[in-house]
């Protein structure tokens, strides 16, 4: 309670809370090149200290359905989207977020 | 990523190794024959002038350069659009900003300049004993022309080589096999053009 109370009172003094994304879920499509590795190096090369599990759920004649989880510190969800795009796979869900508040002492 | 690391992912995705692989064969081929077939022509004709041999295998060497980049840009370019457009309706998405918009793109112009530069490469180097000899440098034991014929017959030896090593076999089998093809042409060529 005490330690809730703190927080409070450092908010409404104008210490602002970061919001961060520790973890996605994605649903991709993508077609068979560039193969899973490369595709899932171009995904943790959009940040610093990208954790990245590729896991390929179906294969078609021409395209692959992925489940793609990525674990970071402070995942850019847009840079991702991007990464995908440029490798010519389309984004199709966002299954699974974690997200952490935490008091921007900055 | 770099100049290299791009163009060779660019390859990979678009699984154009090969093609490019074989076209440089291909075209580099045609190119060391139709020099040799110039060439022995010429050798078995009334005696011509080194600069009119020279001038007739430039003009054929740059022909065929021409045509190998031409003919490689306008068929694979319309190839890599039409596979594009495949995998577009497949993803049900637009692909023209993604690697393969870009590999679209980029392949059919290596795949050219590969087919363009192979045939005329090995023609300028068949041609380079005529232009030493034409410059006035003095070569050693043979004639000009009969310099260039030898060094057509190693190249395409060495092409027969290139392919044995592709395909894993022996490369002195290869390189023999395609020695016999240009030994058959210039036979050929004696045969009727020498009457």
């Amino acid at each position: 309670m005490s330690i809730f109370k703190l927080d409070l009172v450092k908010i409404n003094t104008g210490v602002g809370i970061m919001v961060s994304v520790k973890k996605i879920v994605l649903d991709v499509l993508k077609p068979h090149q560039p193969n899973a590795l490369e595709f899932c190096r171009a995904i943790a090369k959009a940040g610093p200290d990208y954790r990245v599990c590729l896991t390929v759920l179906e294969i078609d004649e021409n395209t692959e359905t992925l489940k793609i989880e990525i674990e970071g510190n402070t995942i850019d969800f847009e840079a991702i989207q991007s990464a995908i795009s440029d490798m010519g796979g389309s984004l199709h869900s966002i299954d699974e977020v974690e997200v952490k508040s935490e008091i921007d002492v900055g | 990523m770099n100049l290299l690391h791009q163009a060779k992912f660019l390859l990979r995705i678009t699984r154009t190794h090969a093609i490019v692989r074989r076209y440089f064969v291909v075209n580099a081929f045609d190119g060391a024959l139709t020099m040799l077939g110039i060439i022995i022509g010429f050798l078995v004709s009334t005696p011509a002038d080194l600069s009119v041999i020279i001038s007739a295998c430039l003009g054929a060497a740059i022909a065929l350069g021409m045509s190998g980049v031409s003919s490689a840009y306008l068929s694979e370019s319309a190839e890599r659009q039409h596979a594009l457009r495949n995998l577009e309706d497949a993803m049900i998405k637009d692909l023209q900003e993604s690697a393969h918009g870009k590999a679209a793109r980029f392949t059919p112009l290596f795949i050219a300049l590969v087919n363009g530069s192979s045939p005329l490469i090995i023609s300028l180097l068949i041609l380079m004993p005529l232009w030493l000899s034409d410059a006035g440098i003095p070569l050693p034991l043979l004639s000009p022309l009969y310099a260039s014929i030898i060094f057509a017959l190693l190249l395409m030896f060495l092409l027969g080589v290139f392919l044995g090593r592709i395909a894993n076999i022996s490369w002195l089998r290869s390189g023999v096999q395609t020695l016999l093809v240009a030994v058959v042409t210039s036979t050929l060529i004696y045969i009727f053009a020498g009457q």
